[in-house]
């Protein structure tokens, strides 16, 4: 497999299996039964957004490679996620926010992701666009109502956006090997959706009642494999049982 | 101030042409976070084509210490079932 084709693909499967794992931390712990169930909801469709394209590389890589390989047995550094998903669950409204500010970019990631040239990455795209759409309306909703709630809320909202605001950009600056796919139409071309993205997100900032944070310092690094203290931390749970029992099964 | 959210109780439409149908209830703080709750909660496995929700404080219910006048009236009043007519036997599905 074209090693940038694979990085590609491994870029978009880490986002899904990385955000969807900190959403299953909220499994059992939930603020309410519904949101523990409506998190865990999409936890699940995330990690089912990772193993399709886990499962195509296995295929095209062969000699016995499986969709486990990749979340189980490789290292931090190889790990292609943008930032924003290895963030902390924090309160919340954390919670909220990083997954508002996700699904706004996936859903204009995704639904540019369709008109791909690769056909696996194509067909990917207009089976997750569906249920992208529903994160995006679920996200959306609590952004608005948290930030347009009590003062307590509003404020935890305000904090969770300051806190999250340095993650967004970089899901915007190509990765060399998105660059590299762009000339035969296979990766998205993003700042063609980056005003698009800021226009959607401003909107929801005001909607919500808060304010755009005015720091312009943006963190990028991910979508190499440079992480934060956060990455390894995940692994290690994630990857505990592989690690202490190589090639376990259930 | 009361910090628990309001009960709703959810109705579902399992397919095109049948009614909705009672599923359950959910907290939720308003009608439309309820009806992403009933998404989440009751239409996982495919339960559902429409959902209807309404707060559970609107609807009146019959008071249960009136079973007696209100049903068992209608116990031995067998006549009030159509089934004393001769169905054709062209007629399927009655």
């Amino acid at each position: 497999m074209d090693k940038n084709l694979k990085d590609f693909f491994l870029h978009i499967a880490d986002n899904g299996l990385i955000l969807g794992h900190r959403l299953s931390e909220w499994c059992g712990h939930g603020p309410v039964l519904e949101q523990d169930m409506a998190l865990s909801n999409i936890a699940l469709d995330l990690i089912g957004h990772a193993r399709f394209l886990y499962q195509y590389i296995a295929k095209q890589e062969g000699n016995g490679a499986t969709e486990d390989d990749y979340p189980f047995k490789r290292d931090v550094i190889d790990f292609k996620n943008i930032l924003l998903a290895e963030q902390k669950n924090g309160d919340f409204a954390h919670t909220i926010v990083r997954q508002a500010i996700f699904d706004t970019y996936n859903y204009l990631f995704t639904s540019q992701l369709i008109k791909s040239s690769n056909e696996q990455l194509s067909g990917y795209a207009q089976k997750a666009i569906k249920e992208i759409k529903y994160h995006r309306y679920f996200s959306h909703e609590w952004f608005t109502r948290l930030g347009d709630g009590t003062e307590e809320s509003k404020s935890r909202m305000q904090s969770a956006l300051e806190k999250m605001w340095p993650y967004i950009d970089e899901a915007f600056k190509p990765a060399a090997y998105e660059t590299a796919l762009l000339k035969d139409n296979v990766s998205v071309d993003l700042p063609s959706i980056k005003d698009q993205f800021y226009t959607e997100l401003s909107a929801l900032i005001d909607q919500a009642t808060l304010t755009k944070p005015d720091h312009a310092y943006m963190q990028y690094g991910g979508k190499k494999g440079n992480h934060s203290e956060h990455l390894g931390f995940i692994l290690t749970e994630l990857q505990f049982l592989q690690r202490a029992y190589p090639g376990q099964k259930w | 101030m009361n910090t628990e959210w309001p009960l709703y109780e959810v109705f579902l439409r399992s397919k095109q042409g049948l009614h909705h149908k009672h599923a359950g209830s959910l907290h939720a703080p308003d009608a439309e976070i309820a009806i992403q709750n009933a998404r989440d909660v009751y239409t996982r496995r495919k339960e559902g084509v429409s959902i209807w929700v309404v707060e559970s404080s609107q609807i009146t219910a019959s008071n249960p210490e009136q079973k007696e006048e209100f049903f068992d009236p209608a116990e031995d009043k067998v006549y009030r079932h159509p089934t004393f007519y001769d169905v054709p036997d062209e007629i399927k599905h009655i």
